[in-house]
């Protein structure tokens, strides 16, 4: 047993004394740095935290036409939720979304890249041709479609005109409507995404292509076995950014169809959308808003944990 | 170099270029039909077969497209909400980067995972309650209800910090060491050094609200408060659709965007690669 002496008392006095000052010193440096990170993170709490929260509450909750909570039910909107055909067929629509863009904006992009990557006189110009979608929203893309697809005054059913296809009812027409509405978002998201895929290409050093040039390797073979394994990384990032993206589509469905014809491009926030702004359930909206909150980090984590793996960070 | 060769090499080269028109036409194309079209009279717009170069210059349509919808007020409304924007997101940025950056403080790493989770939490998935709230504290219709939610930004921060950190940080220890206070040093020396990224940030930050679509669908109601991207379907709700008009009025809100994309390409493209290259 520690017999307790003098020097053992003091030397505990003197370890609480310098317990104290740390601590002094911590609360100072906090006081410092609060002013700075203050003003982000309140608008953070208010207008992130505090709502997610309140969905989750909102969500369990029947509400009154102007979003007032009444009365507890529990996890009933979950169930409902499952049991809903129209919210089940938003996933679905969705899904068949994601399955049309993501492919779409990546092929696209990958082939602009390399076009866009030659080294010719001139080739700036085209760059900018092919980074143009940046400046472009998605309601004046939509606007700018919403022209073509017309049916008797539009180009796209006068160039079927010439080709001796038969039109097509492009937004109206439950089997292409979808489709139709998929390629603004492809057309605008390829911009960005060439932008991102050429950053990757300049960014491999030339005495590779040198290398294999002197290997006798051609085009397609440096293509091949040094471009595209170094731009990975980017068709990695790209691939989370635009199936994310995909999920939230909402602009181009309001503007185009309003979900039609019949629900065929009734995408999830659009479902949303109707659900509280026209139907006044605050509480289903928010299941379903907390669901595709929960899909999509799942996706993010996945997407993250099996494909990264497989990307070659140079 | 004999001859077979070289003519392959300029075949090669002429193919090339072929691909690269015909891609950036496909690219062009839905803009370009845009532009044609709005300068059509309403005699050869509603006319089979679709007119695809431009045969004729009727100004008149820009002029009805402003008669109308309140496009300038549009217009006006937008660059209020997305110069506000901008300028919360510049200066709360600027003030949390400089805490991550310079400051030592204890749970740095804490604070730093809290901005980070907001980008993982996706707009839409808040925007009930944030709809609800701002329709409580009555800023439906109002620039601030428009600009608040978006004027901290984690992202935004990240870039700041970024650059930031690039600053040697014996400049920071010399200006404390005479004297200099944080606030000083951020404002005259951090700040002004930091002007590549807060270039490329603004740019960003103000298309990217400038776009913005269902934000300000839901929270504005009357027609004035409109911004652009809501406003410009009004020109299409009208009686019946006059096809040129509604390209003109097109046209006419996409300027501010496509001169921003022009005098400002390369902070734009730093801003929109700045999440893909490792960061």
């Amino acid at each position: 047993m520690a017999v307790l002496t003098e020097k053992t008392v003091k030397e505990a006095k003197d370890h609480g004394r310098r317990r104290g000052r740390e601590a002094r010193h911590d609360i100072a440096q906090w006081l410092a740095a609060l002013p700075y990170l203050a003003p982000s993170l309140i608008v953070f709490t208010v207008f992130v935290f505090y709502p997610l929260i309140r969905s989750i509450v909102l969500s369990t909750y029947a509400t009154n036409s102007i979003g007032q909570m009444a009365n507890f039910v529990g996890i009933k909107y979950y169930q409902r939720l499952l049991e809903s055909p129209e919210y089940l067929n938003s996933l679905a629509v969705t899904a068949r979304f994601v399955l049309y863009t993501v492919p779409g904006v990546l092929l696209v992009s990958l082939v602009l890249a390399t076009l866009g990557n030659l080294r010719l006189k001139g080739i700036a110009a085209y760059r900018i041709a092919f980074a143009l979608t940046l400046a472009i929203s998605g309601a004046t893309a939509a606007m700018l479609f919403q022209f073509l697809y017309h049916p008797n005054l539009g180009p796209f059913n006068y160039m079927l005109d010439l080709l001796h296809l038969p039109r097509v009812g492009w937004l109206i027409d439950p089997a292409w409507a979808l489709f139709a509405v998929s390629v603004p978002r492809i057309w605008l998201q390829a911009g960005f995404a060439t932008v991102v895929l050429l950053a990757g290409m300049q960014g491999i050093s030339d005495e590779l292509f040198e290398a294999a040039k002197i290997d006798g390797a051609g085009f397609w073979a440096s293509w091949r076995h040094i471009t595209f394994p170094l731009i990975t990384p980017s068709l990695f990032f790209l691939l989370v950014v635009t199936t994310l993206n995909a999920f939230q589509t909402f602009t181009e469905v309001n503007i185009l169809t309003k979900g039609g014809p019949v629900d065929a491009t009734q995408v999830v926030v659009h479902e949303i959308y109707r659900s509280f702004y026209f139907n006044g359930q605050y509480g289903f909206a928010s299941a379903q808003a907390l669901i595709l909150f929960v899909i999509m980090l799942v996706l993010t984590i996945i997407q993250f944990g099996v494909i990264e793996k497989r990307v070659h960070y140079a | 170099m004999s001859k077979p060769t070289h003519l392959r090499k300029t075949a090669g080269r002429v193919l090339l270029y072929l691909l690269l028109t015909v891609a950036a036409i496909i690219m062009i194309y839905p803009l370009y039909n845009g532009v044609v079209t709005s300068f059509l009279s309403p005699s050869n717009v509603d006319t089979y077969p679709p007119k695809l170069f431009p045969i004729e210059f009727y100004v008149q349509n820009y002029a009805d497209a402003l008669q109308q919808a309140p496009l300038v007020r549009f217009v006006m409304n937008s660059f209020i909400q997305s110069s506000g924007v901008m300028m919360a997101q510049l200066v709360m940025a600027s003030l949390a980067a400089f805490a991550f950056a310079f400051l030592p403080f204890k749970g740095k790493q804490l604070v730093f995972l809290v901005f980070l989770s907001t980008m993982m939490i996706p707009w839409e998935s808040t925007i009930i309650p944030n709809y609800l709230f701002i329709q409580g504290i009555q800023w439906d219709d109002t620039y601030m209800g428009l600009i608040a939610p978006f004027m901290a930004s984690a992202f935004a921060t990240f870039l700041i910090r970024q650059s930031f950190m690039s600053l040697p940080r014996d400049l920071y220890d010399a200006a404390t060491i005479d004297g200099c206070s944080n606030l000083r040093y951020l404002v005259t020396i951090a700040v002004p050094l930091a002007r590549p990224a807060l270039g490329t940030l603004a740019v960003y930050s103000f298309l990217q609200t400038y776009n913005q679509y269902l934000w300000p669908l839901l929270i504005t109601n009357k027609v004035e408060m409109r911004t652009v991207q809501i406003g410009i379907t009004m020109l299409r709700d009208a009686e019946r659709e006059m096809w040129a008009v509604i390209m003109a009025g097109v046209v006419l809100v996409m300027i501010p965007t496509l001169v921003l994309f022009f005098i400002a390409n390369r902070q734009l493209i730093r801003g929109l690669t700045a999440g893909a290259l490792k960061g």
